[in-house]
């Protein structure tokens, strides 16, 4: 069953043809046939010509030099390219305004973007769900991103679709990117089956501590989050799978994580993250690569270094130990070498879960005896948790203050967002933000 | 209105680059007299403005945005380019329309400078998107620190060949004339601000999302812009240490293009658009490195807008171009104001604008009006250091 994704924006285009890349060559980097014919099948379309390989993508800009860039990319590697009838762009771009993207540009490309899709699914034999990219920063992939995603929830009813999201620094990419954001998360919230989140602060420190990257550019962090999406996207035996690989990853995904509808943040945690250069001289186990992936989860970080070992899940009742992170659902991805005898247990103890929901539901295994990306043993969690609270606090803090001044908001009713619109995105997020706190 | 100038250029180098049936001259000029260019010329040449426009307009496959180029001492600039802003308004109310003006200095020589300059002021608080104000002070004070690099000429700092943003790159210009070099310097600030639009990099950032980002309130469109470097040495350059130095010196204030003082003001938003092999990381760190000393207002905290374009201009390696939406400028208006007020005082020079047919005094007393009140809404933010209203409390949710 295939996946078709649709890149939004510039980051969602540029995230989106990193994701490709890794995707691509995993697969076909001396693997395993079946795993190989598995992924090219999820994410590739096989031209006639029987060696290209075509990505299963949709690519929208409204300025063409980005999906040029991609596009040129692609071709140039020549291990795989994008369909020549795939993009559409536009010439004059959103203007970093959601209202432009969502109240101008929406309707008047929807037709166009709409048709470009549906060449993408009817080319599929089964189709197992929808993926748009985006950012929540600027105005095409927060504004358009949007309104797209609506009007695939309309098209394709009975289909799962996530979105994967990328959040901007919190130091600032774009002055208004807290009311792009809001706008864009209180609406997904509704379209959207599940939504799978990136920081670039949190990837930004990845490459800087884990990856020793010196001079670190967009590029490297894109690859990361590449990455980490192909651990999560690529072919694993799930315990539905009944010994064959999964044919339905987005469906699995979905129904393992966002079982309840007010709950459908999901963060990603990797482990391990390292310079190519020194996986040669490290040994791999898993009790430990577990023991690091859980106390990773348990006190939200994002790193196999500095992890705080004092964080423990609370011993009685109450909502939350300090610093604690309690989690709906997980889903574990394990791959590599020995991995049907991994010990998960420490996943699945019900203290690190909420209480209205039982540890043995909340928690998913997925296997894979392929080895992904260099690592000989690697494990990869989704995690629908409490990790992305304060961010999330943050962006909808930041957003009201300014949103108490008024500022900037001229220019969103210029385009047809009223103040209503944005009160509307304030409580749907602030209902969010009070469910996740009080977890419990 | 007058025909030197246009000649000049359609006998020089760049000829061909111009159509040259989209100019316009007259014989006589406008006096320096505002009302002569905004009325009298404004009306007679409505028709072949707007219709020179509209043919320019049509060879766009997607019109993004106007660049309105023009002084403000003057009459043509000022009193023509105002009224052609309005015309822009009216005619393609959705495209968006970047004025850059140059100020007059204190020590200016045109006399009813500051009249002109009141009344066109008005013009671009309601009618501009955004404007870039630069002043001439400024630009001949750069000129000058470039002029003592390259004469000092202290033993390893060379300045490479071409690589100040005041030589003419391409070598197209022959002798060059007393004003090239300084306004080589708002070329430059042009070709920054365009540099995203033209080339690709990892961040790009257009026209109009400079527009959307800093301008929080539709009349404070005034951003300051400052420029780095202003030449690049010929010896072998440090790259780190040069590149903090960068955008240590896009903060500094002989870099400014009008002379104000940012960082005892209030940042409104401030856009960072940088060019050349400068990756995400250098300006994360930069930011983080800057942003204690400068203060920002209270609801924009973290008010940056970056671009990183993979294109360096000719000569450098990269570039750095800041615009601030900083109330520093109040202190630029307010002196205006002054010299508006020192000679309407005395109602000098009033009758050569009152002779103009349509002109009237209220145009003079509104437009001055108009400026305080720009001068009130600058002082309100200052005063209240940016906080309009106390911290809003935040919605609560029944549970």
């Amino acid at each position: 069953m295939s996946v078709v994704s649709v890149q939004l924006g510039q980051c969602g285009n540029q995230v989106g043809q990193e994701l490709f890349d890794v995707l691509c060559s995993d697969a076909q980097d001396g693997q395993r046939n079946k795993y190989r014919a598995i992924s090219c099948e999820r994410f590739f379309h096989q031209t006639d010509r029987g060696a290209e390989l075509e990505a299963r993508a949709v690519l929208i800009d409204m300025e063409p030099k980005v999906i040029n860039r991609c596009v040129s990319r692609a071709t140039k590697c020549s291990r795989w390219s994008y369909g020549s009838s795939s993009h559409f762009s536009q010439k004059q771009g959103s203007g970093n305004n959601w209202a432009n993207g969502f109240c101008v540009h929406g309707p008047r490309h929807r037709d166009v973007v709409e048709e470009m899709v549906r060449r993408e699914v009817e080319r599929c034999d089964r189709l197992s769900g929808l993926m748009a990219l985006m950012s929540v920063a600027g105005g095409t992939g927060s504004g358009f991103g949007t309104y797209l995603t609506q009007c695939l929830r309309d098209a394709y009813p009975t289909s799962f679709i996530i979105n994967h999201l990328t959040w901007p620094y919190s130091t600032g990419e774009v002055i208004v990117q807290n009311y792009n954001s809001v706008l864009t998360l209180a609406r997904l919230y509704q379209l959207s089956d599940a939504i799978v989140v990136h920081e670039n602060d949190t990837v930004h420190k990845i490459c800087s501590q884990l990856l020793n990257i010196k001079h670190i550019s967009f590029s490297d962090v894109n690859r990361v989050i590449a990455q980490q999406l192909g651990g999560i996207l690529q072919p694993a035996f799930t315990t539905h799978s009944h010994g064959f690989y999964s044919r339905s990853p987005i469906d699995e995904l979905v129904s393992s994580l966002a079982c309840h509808p007010e709950y459908k943040l999901l963060s990603v945690s990797s482990i391990p993250q390292m310079p190519s250069s020194s996986i040669a001289f490290t040994t791999f186990s898993w009790p430990g690569l577990l023991k690091h992936l859980r106390q990773m989860l348990i006190s939200n970080t994002k790193m196999e270094e500095g992890i705080d070992w004092q964080v423990r899940p609370p011993s009685g009742a109450g909502c939350t130990g300090s610093g604690f992170n309690r989690s709906v659902a997980n889903l574990l991805i394990l791959r590599g070498k020995d991995v049907y005898s991994t010990e998960t247990s420490g996943f699945e103890e019900p203290s690190l879960y909420s209480s209205w929901l039982p540890s043995v539901e909340a928690l998913n295994v997925w296997k894979c005896p392929v080895p992904f990306h260099k690592y000989e043993k690697s494990a990869t969690l989704v995690s629908n948790s409490q990790a992305l609270l304060r961010p999330l606090d943050h962006i909808v803090a930041k957003a009201w203050n300014m949103f108490a001044s008024r500022a900037y908001i001229h220019q969103y009713i210029r385009y047809g967002i009223s103040e209503e619109d944005f009160l509307d995105g304030f409580t749907a997020l602030e209902q969010v933000i009070s469910s996740y706190k009080q977890l419990c | 209105m007058e025909e030197g100038v246009v000649n000049e250029i359609l006998q020089g180098p760049l000829r061909e680059v111009f159509d040259s049936t989209q100019l316009l001259t007259d014989v006589s000029g406008s006096g320096n007299n505002w009302a002569v260019g905004h009325l009298t010329y404004g009306l007679a040449y409505r028709e072949q403005i707007v219709d020179k426009l509209r043919r320019a307009a049509e060879h766009c496959d997607c019109l993004q945005g106007f660049f309105i180029i023009h002084s403000m001492g003057g009459g043509t600039g000022s009193g023509l380019g105002t009224r052609v802003l309005s015309l822009l308004e009216e005619e393609f109310p959705s495209v968006s329309r970047i004025v850059t003006a140059i100020y007059p200095s204190t020590e200016d020589d045109v006399i009813t400078s500051p009249y002109n300059s009141v009344l066109a002021m008005r013009e671009l608080s309601e009618h501009a998107d955004c404007v870039l104000p630069v002043e001439n002070q400024s630009l001949l004070d750069i000129v000058n620190k470039i002029k003592v690099m390259a004469d000092g000429a202290k033993p390893g700092s060379v300045i490479k060949r071409d690589s100040t943003i005041i030589s003419g790159q391409g070598g197209l210009t022959g002798p060059e004339k007393p004003f090239d070099a300084m306004n080589n310097i708002v070329a430059n600030l042009l070709l920054n601000i365009t540099s995203s639009a033209r080339f690709e990099g990892s961040l790009n950032t257009d026209l109009n999302e400079i527009a959307m980002n800093l301008v929080p309130f539709p009349r404070l469109h005034y951003l300051v812009p400052s420029l780095t470097p202003l030449y690049t040495l010929a010896d072998v350059s440090v790259p780190s240490r040069r590149l903090d130095q960068m955008f240590s010196d896009a903060f500094n204030k002989d870099h400014q293009l009008i002379r104000a003082d940012p960082k005892h003001s209030l940042y409104l938003a401030c856009a960072l658009m940088v060019r050349g092999n400068v990756q995400v990381s250098d300006l994360r760190r930069n930011i983080e490195r800057l942003r204690p000393t400068l203060p920002f207002v209270s609801w924009n905290q973290e008010g940056w807008k970056t671009g990183l374009c993979s294109v360096p201009p000719v000569g450098h390696s990269h570039s750095l171009l800041a615009l601030a939406n900083n109330t520093c400028v109040k202190p630029t208006f307010i002196e205006l104001r002054e010299r508006f007020n020192k000679l309407y005082r005395k109602k000098a020079h009033l009758h050569h604008y009152l002779h103009v047919e349509g002109m009237e005094q209220s145009l003079f007393s509104e437009a001055v009006a108009s400026l305080s009140s720009l001068i009130d809404e600058y002082q309100l933010l200052d005063a209240s250091k940016g906080r309009l209203t106390p911290d809003a409390a935040r919605l609560s949710i029944a549970t």
